[in-house]
């Protein structure tokens, strides 16, 4: 008797704290309203839904290694992860995921987000930042010489791959140089979804004029890509003038009606980078327009401050993942811990975006995106209709078959199954696991599979009643000679599950999870729970003849 | 007390060349089907590219659609408004994720050109084709490892007989499922992965319910050749195998009406994954343990003396007098490979 109080106890215990583990609790969380995310009190239930259930963006990120490789990529990868989950947090998205997998990637899951584009862009922007001084050895033009030269031999190659046939006449020597050259413009052509104008004059001087500033460089819209193509010859790269580095501008600029592109010739070595940022927040100005304000800590406020005292009256360009932003100001005199970049006539929000990852700090390597998604929030909501009704209606069937078939042991088996369902939703809760669509049909799945262990049993005390044993031997015997193939049926699919857990990524992971759990809910519920329950009623009725199973 | 199927007494095991006739046809029409006409139809996120569904507020005519979209796999999902376009994107393309994340914005304006406000996106998808080598990878790796593990539990709990047993008729319902998904188009995606991973325990699981009975019945009768001790275990537990196959083909069932267009794959290997267990674990299991014990006689089930290997040697001679269904060679094909 005190046997039965004490597993009724237990039964009822887990129960509650089932119960407990599902209720709906106040938690604060940040929350979307009118389309900005503030952090509020809501009150729900703690069981987290999946991307594929509430909508949302799923992001894998592995190091980009088309531009050099990188030396430490483990450790780069740490640190890049480190950088993504601050830049995230400050996003603003509620409920967040960014963390390791494997060796090699690092996923973003962000829940109920409606900008993908821009979301992308926060995550992979390496927001490196420098502080250059622009040339002012005029080591360009003592070079350009040379570069006309090498542009030259490469222009007739151009003219080659752009149809001039009066061209084809050349040594082999020639045809197997141009033959490389060819497909490097087709290249370049394609990035740029612009055709490559054929060269007129087939010179880089052709193409440049001079800036108002040291340094500075103008070309218009139309020869850009062709410049472009010029500077990624490995030969014009190589005759540049040594010490110095080619930056484009972030912007355009009109002059007298034409578009034009700004290219600036920097020293190479940087004053200062972005590691010393502590603060930066975007502003309005009338004079600038968008500006992010940035605060350096003493430490770089110390550095810029002896630098920037030894380039008085030089021009410095604040350049960011390889980009000039704004035009180069003056440096009037040593500059301490403030400074802006400014950003012309762009919205607010890309200075609100560019001040976060600058906060954040600049990514360790640049990453490349190898898997994407997005879900969309009715997408979820109809999954979550669809698979709710299909569990109520798996639960249904299966109550009205065990009930059909087994009677008042079949009615047992039911309140156990309940209990089963609660269990199961309350470990998935406790562990923190999240509920996938996978998840939803593995949830339904074990409804079915969950009374198997319960038919094995009535079977079993069918099959003793059959042998003219008494009730109460009849179910001692059923319970334990399916003892063991229950067992042993639900540890193999436990290893399984397990297994599925390991090599699984995201929404198979919840499947597994949800399979456990099931599996572990439904070895306790038929089990102990049906057991106690056949337990209560011998006490009830005692000397029952009969039993209906 | 309703009874189904109670106090039979069928011989199943007699008619083991049929079934296997059956399942290695079965299974050499799907080998056929992969040889000569061609993969399995996996999803995107094995072979990269991008995916896009689109749910429109008129349905729209496919053939327009095609126009509209130009280069692209076009299936109707679910009802008529929706459908999911496929891209595969050239090799330049598939190099990056981004690239084909572009290739989405292409297909969303070219259907803005076409149709207005008229439709949403409701899912994109785009998967560089790196990720899926690894994936596929992965599956296998734990499909292997998920079959090493059930044969050592199993080993360990009864026997390396029954172990080898159930794992090879695992392995049988694995190759058939595996045929039926290609005889089916049916798309390989990770979920149908998952549903093959959940038939490798579920399958164990029939054959460990009839071997356990065997287990039991072998200590009760030791005189009583194998055969005929698996015949009857099997006629034993066919109430409980009938019931539970009945709530679990329920509960497939249910999602197959109920959970909409993309658990459809799932459910449908779900459902035949289940009742081909049932088949295997008769047919299949039954049939190579009965080989297995004619190739490697036991001297000792678990430390029991003499009478066993007597009533091996009866098992024998049994065979040879009775009706044929004795496993020679032949009974390791359905699952030996």
């Amino acid at each position: 008797m005190t046997n039965l109080k004490y597993r009724l106890l237990l039964i009822v215990g887990l129960m509650v704290a089932s119960v407990w583990a599902l209720w709906p609790r106040t938690v604060i969380e940040r929350v979307k309203r009118d389309g900005v995310f503030v952090y509020d009190t809501i009150h729900r239930v703690p069981l987290k839904k999946g991307l594929d259930l509430v909508g949302g963006m799923y992001l894998a990120l592995e190091v980009d290694e088309s531009k050099g490789a990188v030396a430490n990529k483990q450790d780069a990868l740490d640190r890049a992860l480190k950088v993504v989950r601050t830049r995230i947090d400050e996003f603003g998205v509620s409920e967040p995921v960014v963390q390791k997998v494997g060796n090699d990637r690092i996923i973003v899951e962000l829940p109920g987000i409606d900008d993908p584009e821009r979301a992308q862009q926060v995550v992979q922007k390496s927001a490196f930042l420098q502080f250059m001084i622009t040339d002012e050895s005029n080591a360009l033009e003592r070079a350009l010489p040379r570069l006309d030269e090498i542009a030259k031999n490469a222009g007739g190659a151009t003219a080659v791959a752009t149809g001039d046939t009066a061209k084809r006449s050349q040594s082999g020597l020639e045809k197997l140089l141009t033959k490389d050259t060819t497909s490097r413009v087709a290249d370049s052509a394609k990035a740029d979804s612009n055709p490559v104008i054929p060269p007129t004059g087939g010179t880089i001087s052709s193409l440049l004029q001079r800036g108002d500033m040291p340094g500075e460089y103008y070309v218009t819209q139309e020869n850009t890509p062709q410049l472009e193509h010029y500077l990624s010859l490995p030969a014009v790269q190589a005759a540049m003038p040594p010490g110095k580095t080619i930056k484009w501008g972030a912007d355009t600029i009109s002059l007298g009606g034409r578009v034009y592109r700004t290219i600036y010739v920097l020293d190479a070595r940087s004053i200062l980078d972005g590691q010393w940022i502590q603060d930066a927040n975007p502003n309005n100005t009338p004079i600038d327009g968008t500006v992010v304000e940035f605060q350096l800590n003493n430490e770089g406020g110390r550095r810029f401050r002896t630098e920037t005292a030894k380039h008085i009256q030089d021009y410095m360009a604040i350049v960011l993942d390889d980009r000039v932003m704004g035009r180069p100001p003056i440096i009037q005199s040593a500059i301490g811990t403030r400074g802006q970049i400014t950003l012309g006539r762009r919205d607010l929000q890309v200075a609100q975006d560019l001040a976060l990852v600058l906060r954040a700090g600049a990514l360790p390597v640049p990453l490349k995106i190898t898997e994407i998604r997005n879900i969309g929030a009715s997408l979820g909501e109809d999954s979550i209709r669809r698979g709710t009704n299909a569990m109520i209606f798996a639960v249904l069937a299966v109550v009205v078959i065990m009930i059909g078939y087994y009677r008042f042991s079949g009615m047992l088996a039911v309140g156990a199954l309940i209990l089963f369902v609660l269990y199961t939703l309350a470990v998935l809760a406790g562990f923190g696991g999240v509920l996938t669509l996978p998840g939803l049909a593995g949830l339904v799945l074990s409804v079915g599979m969950a009374v198997d262990a319960n038919v094995l049993i009535f079977e079993r005390i069918r099959e003793e009643l059959d042998r003219g044993k008494t009730v109460r031997t009849s179910i001692d015997e059923g319970f334990h000679h399916a003892l063991t193939a229950i067992v042993d049926t639900s540890i193999t699919t436990i290893l399984t599950a397990a297994v599925l857990y390991q090599y699984g990524t995201g929404a198979v992971r919840g499947f597994a999870v949800t399979l456990i759990a099931g599996i572990s809910a439904s070895l306790f519920a038929a089990v102990f729970v049906t057991r106690t329950f056949y337990l209560v009623w011998l006490s009830r009725t005692r000397g029952a003849q009969t039993l209906s199973i | 007390m309703y009874r189904i199927l109670h106090g039979t007494n069928f011989d199943f095991i007699k008619w083991w060349r049929h079934a296997a006739v059956l399942t290695i046809a079965f299974i050499l029409v799907g080998l056929g089907s992969f040889i000569f006409k061609g993969g399995v139809n996996y999803s995107i996120e094995f072979t990269g590219g991008t995916l896009v569904q689109v749910r429109f507020t008129q349905p729209p005519d496919p053939a327009e659609l095609r126009a509209a979209i130009g280069q692209a796999e076009i299936t109707q999902f679910g009802d008529a408004t929706e459908y999911t376009l496929r891209l595969q994107g050239s090799q330049e393309i598939a190099q990056q994720a981004t690239a084909a994340e572009g290739v989405a914005r292409e297909v969303e304006a070219k259907l803005r050109a076409k149709y207005g406000d008229g439709f949403t996106i409701v899912r994109t998808e785009a998967v560089g084709p790196k990720v899926g080598a690894e994936l596929a990878r992965g599956a296998v790796i734990a499909m292997l490892l998920a079959s090493l593990v059930t044969l050592v539990y199993l080993a360990f709990r009864f026997e390396w007989r029954f172990g080898l047993s159930a794992v090879l008729s695992t392995a049988h319902d694995v190759l058939i499922t595996l045929a039926f998904i290609k005889l089916f188009h049916i798309e390989v995606s990770l979920t149908v992965v998952a549903a093959i991973l959940t038939l490798l325990g579920y399958s164990g699981n029939d054959t460990i319910i009839i071997f356990d009975r065997v287990r039991e019945n072998l200590k009760k009768a030791r005189k009583e050749p194998l055969y005929d001790t698996l015949n009857r275990s099997i006629n034993e537990t066919l109430p409980r195998s009938i019931l539970t196959h009945v709530t679990t083909l329920t509960a497939t069932v249910t999602l197959l009406i109920f959970a909409g267009e993309v658990l459809r794959p799932f459910s449908l290997v779900m459902t035949f994954g289940i009742f081909i267990a049932t088949f295997s674990s008769i047919y299949v299991a039954s049939p190579i343990l009965l080989y297995i014990e004619r190739k490697f006689p036991r001297k000792d089930l678990a430390g029991r003396g003499p009478h066993v290997s007597a009533s091996t040697a009866r098992a024998e001679s049994t065979a040879e007098s009775d009706s044929p269904p004795r496993p020679v060679r032949g009974s390791k094909a359905p699952a030996g490979r």
